[in-house]
């Protein structure tokens, strides 16, 4: 059962990261890719958390009569992948939108029968 | 013990909406239920002790990308998902399966969730803790971590997404050029 | 959007606000949680919500597009323009102590300072970006 606890959180961070790349590689719809790809992006950020977190400890902001914190370091690395993140998801909208102008459409077996390039 | 329970049942409401996300074809429904799934995560976040980035993921994953999103669709005007006639691709689903497999038994002999003595706890993070208040003076461990001891890295991070901005600009912020192809781009536009 | 009374007027009451609680989020990122990055994208999200109720154009009369490109550049010039002066102060690249005459001084000045171009950088970043998108939508 301690087992069990103690190793949920990356199970199921393994789960929605798995569910992401499902996404990613089954579903024909751009759109959807991109989300299946954020979906996978949140997975690693949980499995990063998940690992600086300390068992009774406190937010990182040192506080009087406190003495257990969380790991910072993660935080830190994830605060700033976040918001990389969402610079990049809204490059690769972009992308999408481009590609509907260009094609008529942003579904990959519409793109790829109008280049024949499948 | 409460942790533990709230820890369990955010996770479980994670993984429904994931499934819900992949199953679901109406893009406006999935996009709404990314938003939910963003606050889902972001409380995650708070439950983990991490507020720095409980605080990053309710601002940009519930806020901005949404908004994003919703845009991208009101522009390629693509409500639905064209599904594949109802059928699971099995292919996908197998090398899914194989993979979170693999995976799992990695994470077995991983330090079980909130193990004080993990290897991950013994390394920077003690020096971080100590030191941070006497060599910067700043409380949050996580503001000193990010602009002075990995200044680098941040300084980084900033060129990524300005350099980010100016490809959006580059691929869609310039309307001239598609009404009137031919005419040659330059000067100041409307972005 | 332009008839909806209530929106209106909501909106005109909590974009102060929110911009206030982005200025707060900046300011007081050292003592709690916070910092640029998070302040950056809640003052975006305040235009963005003002360019939702009031429409593009107006949105735009406040933050034309050349000045976002300024900011931008302002923002990532400020985080590296801060090394640039520590190297001239006779320390390292980034190392912040040489900005004051104590340690603790000069590590506050130079996180204060890192952290507004972090912040007008991504403030300025995911308003060109939201702008594009909807630019990309009028007739």
């Amino acid at each position: 059962m301690d087992f069990i606890i103690g190793h949920y959180n990356y199970w199921i961070a393994i789960f929605l990261m798995m569910a992401g790349f499902y996404t990613v590689i089954s579903r024909g719809n751009l759109v959807k890719k991109i989300i299946g790809l954020n979906i996978f992006q949140v997975s690693v950020f949980l499995l990063y958390i998940s690992m600086s977190t300390v068992k009774g400890g406190a937010p990182p902001i040192i506080t009087k009569g406190i003495e257990i914190y969380s790991n910072p370091l993660p935080h830190v690395l994830i605060l700033t992948a976040i918001v990389v993140g969402v610079a990049t998801t809204a490059l690769g909208l972009a992308l999408v939108v481009r590609i509907k102008e260009a094609y008529g459409t942003i579904e990959e077996d519409e793109i790829h029968r109008q280049d024949h390039s499948l | 013990m409460i942790d533990i329970v709230i820890d369990i049942t955010l996770l479980t409401f994670l993984a429904i909406t994931a499934v819900a996300i992949v199953r679901i074809t109406n893009l406006f429904a999935i996009i709404m239920l990314f938003g939910i799934f963003s606050f889902l995560s972001a409380t995650m976040f708070v439950v983990m002790d991490a507020v720095d980035v409980a605080f990053t993921e309710a601002a940009v994953g519930a806020g901005i990308s949404t908004v994003l999103m919703l845009a991208t669709i009101a522009l390629t005007k693509d409500q639905n998902e064209k599904q594949s006639v109802g059928r699971i691709s099995w292919l996908p689903l197998a090398v899914v399966t194989l993979t979170g497999t693999a995976l799992v038994y990695g994470t077995l002999d991983i330090p079980a969730f909130g193990d004080p003595e993990a290897p991950a706890q013994k390394h920077v993070a003690p020096y971080y803790i100590e030191r941070s208040v006497p060599e910067t003076g700043v409380p949050n461990i996580v503001t000193a971590v990010l602009a002075s001891y990995r200044g680098f890295d941040t300084l980084g991070e900033v060129f990524v997404i300005f350099t980010a901005g100016i490809a959006v600009l580059l691929l869609i912020g310039d309307k001239r050029r598609k009404s009137t192809p031919g005419r040659n781009e330059g000067g100041e536009n409307d972005a | 959007m332009t008839h909806n009374l209530i929106l209106r007027l909501v909106s005109k009451t909590v974009i102060p606000l929110i911009i206030v609680f982005a200025l707060y989020v900046q300011f007081h990122g050292d003592f709690g949680p916070g910092g640029g990055f998070q302040a950056g994208v809640i003052l975006g999200s305040s235009i963005i919500l003002y360019a939702l109720v009031f429409g593009l154009d107006a949105a735009e009369k406040v933050f034309p597009s050349t000045i976002l490109r300024l900011l931008a550049s302002l923002g990532v010039l400020l985080y590296a323009g801060v090394g640039v002066v520590t190297l001239y102060l006779d320390g390292n690249y980034l190392e912040y102590t040489v900005l004051a005459d104590t340690q603790i001084a000069g590590q506050h000045l130079g996180i204060l300072l890192v952290e507004l171009g972090v912040g007008i950088a991504v403030f300025a970043v995911m308003l060109i970006i939201f702008f594009a998108f909807a630019g990309r939508g009028r007739p």
